[in-house]
């Protein structure tokens, strides 16, 4: 189907129903229970959750399959972000043309750095790509680039947005004032009321989710090509690689633009969702962060990426709102002393401390899980003594993270 | 002419900080052959140590005294911390003022702890896997002690100031025979700047002149071979870790004073001190603490106004583009050795 193998099939079309479907996956407690503080399935996560799905995948075909540890991802998201928002502010805010441009100059300026960091590699790829990223952070924040030319680029701290006196050439008389695809604004909901349960379907996110299918195919399809086999040759070796003859440095550097093109068109979906644009994006946490997500689902592996992504985006929303009281009213049925024991010792972890357990987890993932999450689901799928496929999820045990 | 000899001064203190942090990180390298990605989290675990120990110092005992009242009318409440108790208010008031520098006795033991825990307890077990994974798992662990920290500490900067009697600045010009309130320099950043070349000269002393540190070079430069003369490298390794890690927590638990201490000034210094690590040359113990100095001065350069003038911004990003130019032009770094890290 589709030039893809069966099993390859069979996972793409469960990624695309777990996507179309994640409204109703991502909801499963009744709007007025206890737990419903742990449903996803709200217009602005799951748009985070396909949008960092994109980074991810992209940073995956970089990581994953040539070993190039990249420190400065964020850039790239950062610089779709801006070429987005400046689409809106010169021709309207139909977002085609801003992911179209997104994806250009993120690709150039992938070209650009990955031209020269590539020319080294290891270690020192990781700190030239982290030193490039930091510079465009720098320059980004304190808005360099306009002072040298005289006109405002990024905007420094206050970050691009569109302003009522920007040209907007397209937008005419009676144009929408929020971001749309053709007419079809971003922020529109439908809300389905079901017997205590509340399902949202919002159209920026099945945009988002269009575009994840999209590049989740094209992701595959890039794995299972000579292209992609000629990456993972670097990976693996690639003294031998030079030794037969083959010039490694346009497929590492081909690897590299496209994904920083997919970090660019994550970024310009990010202005899609929401028109701003900030320095802050490019700054290396968000690089660590994708980092992160990566190696945490489980680096080289089709599905990994996206559900690190999710896995951490949902942790970040969803556990840094737990407090004292949520745990007290969990453990309301222990004795006293039992109950505050419990969420004295839970307390640093969840909430504002939530970063400290997404470090333990990580460091634990590093140390005995290289392959991250896949690794884990196919130890827990061979356990139980079933033939696992190579990249199938942990079942039932993790959120689908679309 | 004083402009450039001011520039020059103000690089030192922030030169001094990036040497120190880039020795560490380089003799880790260099010994271990382990990238450190938690070297910054060190240097704030050092500073740290400075909060903790004024915290400690400055515990006190509540006396209601009924003889003032404060602006209300209450009766005031009179704090007098233990050691003004035991040691008299003076005494106890000059240890109080002193406890930056007074933390550094306690930093030595309590860094040297946590190097060795940390390469005993983690890294120890990842010198086989690659580059990448030895990055990763620092990288984690460096979140992990940075939101401990920020746990029992707060998000915010804590104040740790100098004491009294370095606070204020020393006019430089009078000396070199200048007109005074030329090149005014403050006293703090003249003791830090001392107190880097004390520790690197500590350093490189301890390992060109003791037969612990001849044991440590020959194992740098062919570790099998010194395996094979039947001594015990690893331990000696663990200890230079240990000793990495106490450079880098002295060099945090003086830093104080300039900038107070919070929970990511480790990272905001670790980014740095890799790109000095790089340009020095991976490996090379000389070329960190050069580069070191050389990036800070550098830095304040590019900060003087008739510089920014001309290039607006330069000063943010002159070090990643020293970096990436030094990078590309000698691959190698400054004085990088050859052999190291080349794939």
């Amino acid at each position: 189907m589709l030039g893809l193998t069966k099993k390859d099939g069979t996972l793409f079309i469960a990624v695309v129903l777990l996507t179309v479907l994640a409204p109703f996956i991502l909801n499963p407690f009744p709007e007025n229970s206890a737990m419903a503080q742990f449903n996803a399935g709200y217009p602005d996560l799951m748009q985070r959750f396909v949008i960092f799905g994109i980074f991810a995948m992209g940073f995956n075909i970089l990581f994953g399959l040539t070993g190039y540890l990249s420190f400065g991802h964020a850039a790239f998201l950062g610089v779709g972000s801006y070429a987005t928002v400046w689409m809106y502010k010169l021709l309207s805010y139909n977002v085609l043309p801003g992911l179209v441009l997104a994806i250009i100059v993120s690709g150039l300026f992938a070209l650009l750095i990955g031209y020269i960091s590539l020319r080294r590699s290891g270690i020192y790829f990781s700190i030239l790509t982290l030193a490039f990223a930091e510079m465009s952070y720098r320059i980004a924040f304190s808005d360099l680039l306009g002072r040298f030319v005289g006109t405002t680029i990024t905007n420094g701290e206050t970050g691009l947005q569109v302003y009522s006196n920007d040209p907007q050439i397209l937008l005419g008389q009676n144009g929408i004032e929020a971001t749309h695809f053709f007419g079809f604004e971003m922020g529109a909901s439908r809300i389905l009321e079901m017997a205590g349960w509340s399902f949202t379907f919002n159209f920026g996110f099945y945009f988002c989710a269009v575009i994840f299918m999209a590049m989740f195919y094209m992701t595959i399809r890039i794995f299972r090509s000579p292209f992609g086999l000629m990456l993972r040759s670097v990976k693996s070796n690639q003294q031998r690689m030079n030794y037969t003859g083959v010039n490694s440095k346009p497929y590492t550097l081909a690897a590299f633009v496209i994904s920083g093109m997919y970090a660019g068109l994550a970024g310009g979906l990010l202005a899609a969702m929401d028109p701003l644009a900030g320095g802050e994006r490019m700054f290396w946490t968000e690089s660590g962060a994708v980092v992160l997500m990566t190696i945490l689902g489980g680096a080289g592996t089709l599905l990994g990426p996206i559900l690190g992504a999710g896995f951490i985006k949902y942790f970040e929303n969803i556990f840094s709102k737990i407090n004292d009281n949520v745990l007290h009213s969990w453990f309301a049925f222990l004795p006293d002393g039992m109950e505050n024991f419990m969420v004295t010792i839970i307390h640093p972890f969840v909430g504002k401390g939530w970063h400290l357990t997404l470090g333990v987890l990580f460091m634990l993932i590093v140390i005995f899980l290289p392959g991250g999450l896949v690794e884990g689901g196919q130890r827990i799928g061979r356990l139980f003594g079933r033939k696992k496929s190579e990249a199938e999820p942990k079942p039932g045990a993790i959120k689908p993270a679309e | 002419m004083d402009a450039i000899f001011l520039q020059i001064l103000n690089g030192l203190d922030k030169g001094s900080a990036y040497a120190l942090i880039a020795l560490g990180l380089t003799l880790i390298f260099g010994t271990l052959g382990v990238v450190n990605f938690a070297h910054g989290a060190l240097f704030m675990i050092g500073a740290f140590c400075a909060v903790t120990l004024q915290r400690i110092l400055t515990l006190s005992t509540e006396i209601i005294d009924e003889t003032k009242t404060d602006f209300l009318g209450n009766p005031l409440k009179v704090k007098t911390p233990y050691v003004e108790t035991w040691f008299g208010p003076e005494v106890g008031q000059s240890i109080i003022d002193w406890s930056v520098p007074l933390a550094l006795i306690i930093a030595v033991p309590v860094m040297l702890f946590v190097g060795v825990a940390m390469e005993r307890g983690l890294v120890k077990h990842f010198y086989k896997r690659p580059h990448a994974d030895q990055i990763l798992v620092t990288f984690g662990l460096a979140i992990v002690l940075q939101e401990i920290i920020k746990y029992y500490f707060g998000a915010n900067p804590i104040q740790t100031p100098a004491p009294e009697a370095l606070v204020g600045s020393f006019d430089f010009g009078v000396l070199l025979g200048m007109d005074p309130n030329v090149v005014i320099y403050p006293i703090w950043r003249l003791v830090y700047f001392i107190f880097a070349i004390v520790i690197i000269c500590a350093v490189f002393g301890f390992l060109q002149f003791t037969t612990f540190g001849m044991v440590v070079r020959a194992g740098m430069a062919d570790r099998e071979t010194v395996g094979l003369l039947g001594i015990d490298i690893d331990k000696r390794f663990t200890a230079m870790f240990g000793i990495a890690a106490i450079v880098a927590g002295l060099a945090g638990v003086m830093y104080g004073p300039i900038l107070a201490p919070n929970y990511h000034m480790g990272m905001d210094f670790l980014v740095l001190s890799f790109v000095v690590v790089v340009v020095g040359g991976m490996g090379s113990l000389p070329g960190a603490v050069a580069a070191g100095f050389l990036l800070g001065i550098l830095q304040s350069f590019a900060s003087m106004n008739q510089i920014k003038a001309f290039v607006p911004g330069i000063d943010q990003i002159i070090i990643y583009l020293i970096a990436i130019v030094v990078l590309l032009t000698r691959p190698r770094g400054l004085l990088g050795r050859k052999g190291v890290m080349e794939e």
